[in-house]
């Protein structure tokens, strides 16, 4: 598999690490919402198909990515830094009532 | 300032390793700079930070993701978005760039001793890297001046094409004897020279 990275261009999925699930917003640092930070925790969308993800180049420039993937069939839809959004997409489940 | 120690000294074996046919594909130097500084600028600071690099290294770094310039004494190269490579065969880069690059604008690392400058040229110098890195080496995806980070396993590495058939390989300097080995050992195949 090869991941376009924005700096360094295509490279071999070896060099890339996965992070986490795109789109994840945490709690305040001073929130004792229970519910809130169970749901950040633990809650995935878990999308079959196009996926939010967080990947960081780490075998190469380092820099923290926002890749969409598709989970069923292992395309890289896109790739962007993930600095100059903050996060991937608004695609997250609803929160857990509190 | 303190000497610098080199790292592959007890491995190092200066001479001609080639072929039956006396044949060599490369040659691997230590090239042993002076000064080795990394450059970092914060976000929007890239211009001034790259202004900095011209005034005080007189390298004018071209733009662009990894663009770099290589001259006969000192060498420059963006290795990651605002984080550039510095080096000079003289002493003394750090200190000047830490007078010259304000708290606002980025940060000054001196790398001088930690990191391990090796140089490997010759017709099959693109061939023995493809064995380590997962990068495309040849001229055209890979121009002149220009540099990368990559990794082989755990030895991360940043490399500049220093001419045609040229490049300059930095790695940590706790892990260059382990790397110098594997690449004379990678280099066997095609002959090669330590110089
Ligand atoms: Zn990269």
């Amino acid at each position: 598999m090869i991941i376009t990275c924005p700096y360094c261009g295509p490279r071999d999925s070896s060099e890339f690490v996965y992070r986490e699930e795109g789109g994840r917003i945490r709690p305040d640092q001073a929130s004792t919402d229970q519910a809130a930070w169970n749901a950040y925790v633990y809650d995935r969308v878990n999308t079959a198909g196009e996926h939010d993800e967080i990947w960081q180049h780490s075998g190469g420039c380092r820099a923290h990515l926002r890749i969409v993937r598709n989970t069923v069939t292992h395309r890289i839809v896109s790739v962007a830094f993930a600095r100059d959004h903050g996060r991937p997409h608004e695609r997250r489940k609803a929160e857990t009532p509190a | 300032m303190v000497d610098q120690l080199s790292p592959l000294a007890p491995v190092l074996r200066p001479g001609r390793h080639a072929l039956a046919d006396h044949s060599v594909g490369v040659t691997l130097t230590e090239t042993q700079p002076g000064s080795i500084v990394q450059l970092a600028a914060w976000r929007g600071e890239e211009g001034a930070l790259i202004a900095a690099i011209r005034e005080v290294a007189g390298l004018a770094l071209p733009d662009g993701a990894g663009g770099g310039v290589s001259t006969e004494a000192k060498a420059g190269f963006g290795f990651a978005p605002g984080k550039f490579l510095v080096v000079d065969q003289d002493e003394g880069l750090a200190a000047a760039f830490a007078k010259a690059v304000a708290p606002e604008t980025g940060t000054v690392t001196d790398l001088s001793h930690g990191r391990t400058a090796i140089r490997i040229a010759g017709p099959k110098a693109e061939w023995v890297l493809a064995k380590f890195f997962a990068t495309d080496f040849s001229l055209p995806a890979f121009p002149l001046g220009s540099g990368i980070s990559t990794v082989h396993h755990d030895i991360f590495a940043q490399i500049q094409r220093s001419g045609a058939d040229e490049f300059d390989v930095y790695v940590f300097r706790s892990f260059a004897r382990s790397f110098w080995k594997s690449l004379c050992h990678a280099s066997e195949e095609v002959g090669y020279e330590v110089l």
